[in-house]
């Protein structure tokens, strides 16, 4: 018996055909998403999207976007002056011709000072508590502008290099899609024909069904919404999106040629084919030893490079008006030095970076006292970033969430706009 | 039908034809508790709690579902099809308490209990990646050889803990000096003066999240920060010393010492250590348990074992016997009497605090063996629960943010490691698949894919293998999947395909070896299409081999089995 792949890019006409075509059973619908809008082409004008870069481990934002040169916590760096109103370190030489699309928020000031805890809080806006799962960043903006994209078919909340944090009450549809930057998803390829695929899929539905129907429980239900989903994935022309080796070779190099450069790039691909929320990883920030060499020799080139790519990039494709930028830690830390020339957990004072989407760039929003230990203005949490940028995304701070309880939650968790943002 | 005959199958299809369905049966108040009073306590405080809150129990789950159940829990994996036949026909009494003490005291069963529970505490102690990383002092290996030689042997609990709290030694098998023990605190002594290791073992052993008192008092949490760094004390004589492949700076291995400390003010005689308060003011402390017993403070290891002391200390702890009695409970309800299992303590009342209380000085009485908790936990009433949920207690739902009350079973996803040694035994390809080493090392490889390590100090992780897309993804297509629905000569189905059974019988073979029931009227209907349809090609409709179409339809079947959520979650 004969049996081939079938191209990643098969058609959905393509395919329903065939699902039609499978006559010899009778085969119970299976719903595959959404179908085409009339109205995609307005829709596309009003579309909105943000992109995370997520920095895992706590980076020292006092050797990056708020310096102390001179004081016993300042540490090795130099600032220097960008295309904003803002000074950076000397070792983000490319972001500093994109900082007039930046605005350094950098009166962040919380407390979780636990990776755990921090990551937890960062993106969802909520400290953990053992009896809400809260969803994160890319679940509430995938949710919430879900509608702008009727003709998405590849998930709204993908992360690449990172796990990210998960859909919380908002329930498994909106988990975060986990893949490499290298743009390959693991096991895509069916490996048979797509009416044998269709044929099975028919069996497999009616033990799903019988299953859930038994009144089991959520996961049942879950499990059989994923797999509609990862079928829907799986005959998509949208996964393109993915492969960012097709693009030209001079914009790999601009945006670099390690992970998170491709990861970043692949970011810019998915929102433009209408992901309303990706999250793109950078490691390696928990530096308790050995601070500033592994800062300025391994993750600021490659921050800085990935970056800056992104900013330009967006600018040059029109598309910063409509995305979103953060760039953000679960913490920050130490503005004392360690005896290992490392810096520790610190949470009390530090900066996170937003842009794009109709937020001012070019700014520095707040200040920490002179050796960076305190902050001195109005201190911002990770709610108030959260407002701020749901704000940016159209997105109404008057939205209200139902956990599973019934119990009412405020997007972003009340948290206030930061008005220099927008001002 | 091919002729070829397969005795195992044959064997298989006699006991097929011999069974009829489960009867579904009704759950009495009064529950059987085998003369057990572990039991009986177990079953009269979940009782309690379904009064109190007016619950009623579901029913109980059929045998079949039991019996697939509890081989999950206990040893990692599905029951083989003959398993399953074995015990459900048996009319035996004590039946379920019989395959209990199979499962947990039989020869046969030895290798496949360490492995799960190897599998289970390597995740607790150092995480689905420790070892992984470019020159990590965590030897992944020396650490399962250690847990595997401490579940075949049923080593007692508090022994287990004190060797890995106070362990020394090389971590990498074959190493002189090789203490696999070592490898749960190499990776996290050297570090940040040991805070790492402070957190694991408050969190791991006693329940008691401290991590975040390391910079602050915590607004909910009684633990001060003072008392962090009293429980730090303890680590600060330990080191990790590396070894080097000779002749390179590639890390080999790490050996754990004790080494005299100094302390931070310069004294070893006192041999203090200093933090720092919010406020920037810096204050002493000196290694005090969580109980508030002081030890000596002199940091010479001579006059005192810092961490053999804290061993000592932790065993007396009531602490130590609540948190393993919780975990356990966790392992086999999906949740655990608090939430998360590991912060337990005033802020964070227990949903059966007596019931908590009671398995744990249960637990020490009975010198820490873990088998005899298992024995009570898996023959209670309420574990053996339908998953099936009713008007009477659907409001007992854990992910509405309710505290679980066990009116049901909790339907929870089988575990990335369980689906790999279920498809292994389901195929029986766990007959031919090469020696133990090998075999762990192929699991390895292809857990990993699952696995994405954030890079933090802490080990933080997460993993793909969690019902979303990528997993999905992996049960379509993957290797795994194409590897255990193989037509090839001599592959499960082939053997299948080949025996003398009839496609019916195949069909109700292969339901039974994932689902543990038989297929329902409309699975066979559709099941039967599947043959239909592979019986002629796709495009031109001619007419395939017989002997080929039933292979690929039961393929077919077979995938559509392993696809489904019936299959993947623990019900």
């Amino acid at each position: 018996m004969k049996s081939f792949a079938t191209p990643q890019g098969m058609s959905r006409r393509h395919f329903m055909n065939h699902l039609a075509g499978a006559s010899a059973m009778a085969i119970p619908a299976l719903t595959m998403g959404h179908t085409l809008h009339t109205h995609a082409q307005e829709l596309k004008r009003k579309r909105k999207s943000a992109i995370m870069l997520w920095m895992s481990g706590g980076p020292s934002t006092m050797d990056i976007w708020d310096l102390k040169p001179g004081t016993n916590t300042g540490g090795e760096f130099r600032p220097i002056s960008t295309s904003g109103n803002e000074q950076i370190s000397e070792h983000m030489p490319m972001m500093a011709k994109q900082m007039h699309n930046a605005a350094i928020i950098r009166s962040m000031s919380t407390r979780e000072a636990d990776h755990g805890r921090g990551r937890y809080y960062m993106h969802t806006g909520y400290v953990p508590n053992p009896n809400v799962e809260h969803p994160s960043y890319g679940a509430v903006i995938a949710h919430e502008t879900i509608d702008q994209r009727p003709e998405l078919e590849i998930p709204p909340f993908v992360t690449v290099g990172g796990g990210s944090e998960g859909p919380g009450f908002l329930g498994m549809a909106w988990a975060p899609f986990a893949v490499n930057s290298n743009g390959q998803i693991r096991n895509l390829q069916m490996g048979m024909d797509e009416r044998r695929l269709m044929q099975r899929m028919a069996a497999l539905d009616l033990v799903e069904k019988g299953f859930v129907s038994q009144n089991r429980g959520q996961a049942a239900e879950d499990h059989q919404n994923i797999l509609k989903k990862t079928l829907a994935l799986m005959t998509s022309e949208q996964m393109k999106a993915f492969r960012v080796s097709e693009e030209p070779q001079e914009v790999q190099e601009r945006y670099g040629m390690d992970n998170f450069g491709k990861g970043c790039l692949m970011a810019r691909r998915l929102v433009e084919a209408g992901v309303p929320f990706v999250e793109v990883d950078l490691g390696g920030w928990d530096m308790h030893n050995d601070i500033f060499n592994t800062l300025s020799n391994q993750r600021l080139p490659v921050l800085d490079r990935a970056m800056s790519a992104l900013f330009e990039d967006l600018e040059q494709r029109g598309l910063i008006e409509d995305t979103a930028v953060m760039w953000m830690g679960e913490f920050s830390r130490t503005p004392r030095i360690n005896g290992n020339t490392g810096r520790d957990h610190w949470a009390r004072s530090w900066s996170v970076v937003v842009g794009g989407a109709g937020m001012n760039g070019g700014i520095a929003v707040g200040k920490t006292n002179e050796d960076g230990t305190r902050v001195d203005t109005e201190p911002y949490t990770s709610q108030d970033v959260m407002a701020s940028v749901c704000k940016s995304l159209g997105i109404s701070l008057e939205t209200t969430f139902t956990s599973k309880s019934g119990r009412p939650m405020k997007i972003a968790n009340s948290g206030k706009i930061i008005k220099e943002l927008f001002a | 039908m091919s002729v070829r005959f397969s005795s195992h199958l044959f064997a298989v299809v006699a006991i097929l034809l011999a069974i009829t369905p489960a009867a579904v049966q009704s759950a009495p108040r009064g529950a059987n508790d085998y003369g057990i009073p572990q039991v009986a306590k177990i079953n009269e405080q979940i009782a309690a709690a379904w009064d109190a809150y007016e619950l009623k129990p579901s029913q109980e789950a059929t045998e079949s579902e039991w019996c697939r159940r509890v081989h999950l829990d206990i040893i990692g994996r599905i029951p083989s099809v003959t398993e399953l036949q074995e015990f459900t026909k048996s009319r035996s009494a004590t039946k379920k308490a019989d395959l209990v003490g199979k499962l947990l005291f039989d020869d046969k069963y030895t290798e496949e209990y360490a492995r799960n529970w190897t599998t289970i505490w390597t995740t607790v102690l150092i995480g689905r990646a420790g070892g992984t990383e470019r020159n990590s002092l965590t030897n992944r290996e020396g650490m399962q050889k250690y847990l595997r030689d401490c579940f075949a042997r049923n080593k007692p609990y508090n022994d287990m803990v004190d060797e890995l709290v106070t362990a020394t030694g090389s971590n990498r098998p074959g190493a002189e000096n090789f203490n696999g023990a070592v490898n749960f605190l190499t990776m996290k002594v050297n570090e940040e003066k040991g805070t790492q290791a402070t957190a694991d073992v408050a969190k791991i052993f006693l329940g008691l999240q401290v991590q975040c008192t390391q910079c602050h008092n915590h607004p909910f949490n009684e633990w001060k920060q003072q008392k962090f760094w009293e429980f730090n004390a303890f680590f600060r004589q330990t080191r990790a010393l590396r070894q080097f492949v000779p002749g390179t700076r590639d890390v080999q291995g790490a050996e754990l010492v004790d080494q005299d400390f100094g302390g931070e003010g310069g004294t070893p005689e006192t041999a203090e250590i200093y933090y720092e308060l919010r406020n920037g003011l810096l204050k002493a402390a000196y290694p005090v348990f969580i109980d508030d017993t002081e030890i000596g403070k002199s940091g010479y290891v001579s006059e005192v074992n810092r961490r053999d002391k804290l061993g000592e200390l932790i065993q007396q702890s009531e602490y130590l016997d609540m948190c393993v009695a919780n975990r356990y409970w966790a392992h086999f309800f999906g949740y655990g009497f608090t939430k998360p299992i590991d912060d337990m303590g005033p802020h964070n009342p227990a949903s059966h605090p007596e019931l908590l209380a009671y398995l744990g000085q249960q637990v020490r009485e009975h010198s820490y063996n873990l088998k005899e908790l298992i024995r009570w936990i898996t023959l209670s009433e309420a574990y053996s629960l339908s998953s099936r949920v009713t008007k009477a207690n659907e409001k007992d739902d854990p992910l509405l943010g309710e505290t679980p009350k066990f009116t049901h079973f909790y339907l929870r996803q089988m575990q990335a490691e369980e689906l790999y040694e279920s498809l292994l035994v389901a195929t029986r390809a766990a007959e031919t698949g090469g020696s133990y080493e090998q075999q762990e090392r192929s699991k390895s490889e292809w857990l990993s894919q699952f696995v994405m390590a954030f890079g933090t100090d802490d080990g933080g992780e997460s993993t793909t293998f969690n019902g979303t897309i990528p997993q999905a993804l992996m049960m379509f297509n993957g290797e795994l999947i194409r590897n255990a629905t193989d037509d090839k000569n001599g592959s499960f189905l082939w053997e299948l395909a080949n025996s003398n059974m009839k496609p019916a019988q195949a069909i109700d073979y292969l339901f039974q070896a994932g689902l543990a029931r038989r297929p329902t009227k409309d699975e066979i209907a559709i099941a039967n299409q599947l043959f239909i349809a592979r019986a002629s090609s796709g495009r031109d409709k001619k007419r395939v081999d017989p002997g080929a179409a039933t292979l690929a339809a039961l393929q077919d079947v077979w995938w559509a089995v392993l696809n489904s959520n019936e299959f993947i979650i623990n019900h």
